[in-house]
């Protein structure tokens, strides 16, 4: 199973999730959010953005909570809640957003 | 579990008990999975650091020669899990030259006080993570 990118492939596991974390592209982004039919915006790029940041610092993608935690001191509560995250990726903000910045899914979500 | 997820009614207090270097068996990697699955639940919940288990916080941990990820900036992250209570033995760090300045620099912040960033690890004394011991509900040893 693959993403397809500019006529290069990009292995990904049954669920969506790519196994090699190196071969990530913006481009690649692009081609999984179409498949999650989410229209990146500028606010979806920073969510993405930011669990990518949080990734490297600390080699985990981090639960929902948490995830709206660290919005929420970052960006004030009008973003930092469910309602706004599931309005940007509704199947799940660590799911979806995890996937399309091509992090593993996140530890204990099933 | 039922009653916590209620509400909060009961909260337990969870020790798990770390007494292996961090590579070369694949229980440091479990364990530290396991508190942050365990931590949604909102139990009180610490760790501990006895023996080889010291070297799991150990600073500048590289892989690269051995070829696994190197999970150690994870132990960073636990403060955002509300996970706050590092007890690393003092005698297991002594009987292999270490210190408190061998050990990454592991913090959370305090949200009763203002966010101000506090030190998760705390050494104690054999005796004293004795008695934190005979103080939990339950203890999970890896």
């Amino acid at each position: 199973m693959a993403y397809s990118v500019n006529g290069a492939t990009v292995e990904h596991d049954e669920e969506g999730y790519i196994t090699d974390l190196s071969s990530w592209t913006k481009e690649l982004a692009d081609v999984i959010a179409t498949e999650e039919k989410i229209d990146m915006n500028e606010e979806h790029w920073e969510i993405v953005n930011f669990l990518r940041d949080y990734y490297d610092e600390y080699q985990i993608a981090p639960a929902v909570r948490v995830l709206i935690k660290a919005i929420k001191k970052k960006w004030g509560k009008e973003r930092g809640n469910n309602e706004y995250m599931y309005e940007l990726f509704p199947y799940g903000p660590a799911k979806q957003a995890c996937k399309i910045a091509g992090l593993p899914k996140p530890t204990g979500c099933v | 579990m039922s009653e916590a997820a209620g509400g909060g009614a009961t909260s337990k207090k969870f020790l798990y008990v770390n007494r292996k270097a961090p590579y070369g068996t694949i229980y440091a990697l479990e364990s530290l999975e396991v508190v942050l699955i365990g931590a949604a639940f909102e139990q009180d919940v610490s760790l501990a650091f006895i023996d080889d288990g010291v070297f799991q916080l150990s600073k500048g941990q590289s892989t690269d020669a051995i070829g696994v990820k190197n999970f150690s900036p994870t132990y960073r992250a636990l403060g955002d899990y509300e996970v706050t209570k590092l007890y690393v033995e003092k005698e297991s760090l002594d009987e292999r030259g270490l210190t408190l300045d061998d050990l990454m620099d592991v913090t959370y912040e305090d949200e009763d006080d203002d966010y101000e960033e506090k030190p998760s690890i705390r050494v104690v004394s054999r005796s004293e993570l004795a008695d934190i011991m005979a103080g939990q509900d339950v203890i999970l040893s890896f």
